[in-house]
């Protein structure tokens, strides 16, 4: 495997921020719209989005929801094995709510069709936004593409766009992955 | 972590499923417990699956349980009774179940009066079975609930006494809750009186105890068995009266123990016999949240089995 180091941490932390004062430009002071990480790696995302935009807004609180798309999938019974469902934790009600679905890596797109489709079960959004760290660009599936982009990368198919967070105990870190040649 | 898929295409009973598939099937029944607490209490998951419901037998809550899990599920189902149907025209077991495979169908979930009618069917369809009581054999699914629910009240199975109160002579959920409390790491008991005892029940490592306020001094869990009088072709104890006076919980023995224990019943209940009204509604009684838990467990065996079809 070789690994090439696309963010470091100094540099997803300038990217955090600018996507934050980007969410801020259209949603202002977040009133009325919501932040969705979607399991299990968006979390960690979302959670930092979380708390930049309440610093930068010294606000109370953003509501922040996680999304579990396990049983929306649309390859159930197509691709060996079984992916273990994530809990859900959305203690808001979504209906009428501006929503900023947050993801690490934007790939094909069908973890966002999935995901759209799963938070239908909590309501009727006003307005669906997506958010990712890093868009692998030219690799979509689905007509899917992000309102806020932390960074693009042109990736072949083979290759793994990693990401890690302090949070989960590691080190802030986006890496490509690619089988030795 | 429990293993990723189950061991096991069908189920048959407890018997043929090891414990990390029982505990994948309650991490996956952890996640479908919430689906089932939404406002829109449905995922699609099961979408392209159709699955038949075929009951040999009486039954309310079981084939309720499993239709509302199937069609949370978004599964296809059609319901098929025994007594409504061509079986009643001489018409075999595996014929019946070909004609309906023959309509595409994925899954089965059988009830049938016969111990081991679930296995036989499995050999010869191609459908995938889900046992939904055979006999005095085994009911898995029943069985999964019961542990799933002690788990939910007190946190995990393993070291946990269990009491098995009743008729355990002509009980499936005995035989499949035994099995799977064991599987779990839970000390098992049965009691009741010796006629409803089997002989050799000891060989499957439970303790036996006739007296009822021993075996309840003893156990954190009473799971009280309902007397199945459908079943009795002979007379196992004297009159009925007699059996809730030895064998029936009431309130007043409730309190008198040292610590407070866990009511289950599997339901129906026949109050004033195996419990009373009082101790049926108390706040030690789970026997409604066996029934919610009930659709969740249900929920997780289909989408397992049906993720390996």
């Amino acid at each position: 495997m070789q690994k090439k180091t696309l963010l470091d941490g100094q540099k997803i932390q300038i990217t955090i921020k600018r996507l934050c004062h980007q969410l801020i430009e259209n949603h202002d002071d977040f009133a009325n719209t919501v932040l969705i990480g979607i399991q299990p790696r968006g979390i960690f995302l979302a959670d930092r989005i979380q708390q930049e935009l309440q610093i930068i807004l010294k606000s109370k609180k953003i509501l922040k929801g996680n999304l579990d798309i396990t049983f929306f999938r649309d390859d159930f019974r197509r691709k060996d094995g079984l992916v273990t469902a994530n809990s859900n934790s959305i203690d808001f009600i979504i209906e009428g709510k501006k929503v900023i679905l947050i993801d690490d890596v934007l790939w094909t797109g069908r973890t966002i069709r999935a995901a759209l489709d799963a938070l239908l079960a909590y309501g009727r959004p006003e307005k669906v936004e997506l958010l990712v760290l890093i868009d692998r660009r030219f690799s979509r599936h689905l007509p899917i593409e992000p309102d806020y982009i932390g960074h693009q990368v042109d990736s072949l198919n083979s290759q793994q766009v990693k990401v890690t967070w302090a949070s989960e105990g590691a080190e802030d870190k986006v890496i490509l992955l690619s089988e030795k040649q | 972590m429990a293993a990723d898929r189950l061991s096991t295409r069908h189920l048959l009973g407890i018997k043929d499923i090891n414990r990390n598939d029982i505990e994948l099937i309650f991490e996956t029944a952890d996640n479908f417990k919430e689906v089932i607490n939404r406002p829109i209490k449905k995922v699609p998951s099961l979408r392209d699956i159709t699955i038949a419901n075929i009951f040999f037998e009486n039954s309310t809550r079981t084939k309720l349980s499993f239709e509302l899990a199937e069609k949370r599920l978004s599964a296809d189902v059609v319901n098929f009774a025994a007594s409504s149907s061509s079986v009643s025209k001489g018409e075999t077991l595996i014929d019946t179940v070909n004609n309906i495979l023959s309509m595409k169908v994925d899954m089965v979930v059988m009830r049938h009066p016969y111990a081991g009618a679930g296995q036989f069917l499995s050999k010869h369809v191609k459908a995938q079975i889900v046992n939904a009581g055979d006999g005095a054999h085994e009911h898995p699914t029943q069985a999964l609930l019961d542990a799933f629910s002690i788990r939910q009240k007190l946190g995990d199975v393993a070291g946990k006494k269990v009491v098995i109160v009743g008729d355990i002579l002509h009980s499936r959920v005995a035989i499949s809750n035994i099995l799977c409390l064991q599987r779990l790491g839970a000390e098992v008991m049965v009691c009741g009186p010796t006629t409803l005892i089997p002989k050799h029940i000891h060989q499957l490592g439970v303790k036996v105890e006739h007296n009822l306020i021993k075996a309840l001094n003893w156990c954190d869990v009473a799971n009280m068995l309902r007397i199945q009088l459908e079943r009795q072709d002979i007379k196992y104890f004297p009159s009925l009266r007699e059996y809730a006076m030895m064998y029936g919980l009431n309130k007043q023995i409730l309190d008198s123990l040292d610590k407070e224990i866990i009511v289950m019943h599997p339901g129906p209940i026949n109050r004033g016999v195996e419990i009373t009204s009082d101790v049926a509604d108390s706040k030690q009684s789970i026997i409604l949240e066996q029934v919610e838990n009930g659709v969740a467990v249900r929920m997780a065996v289909l989408y397992l089995l049906a993720s390996q079809g």
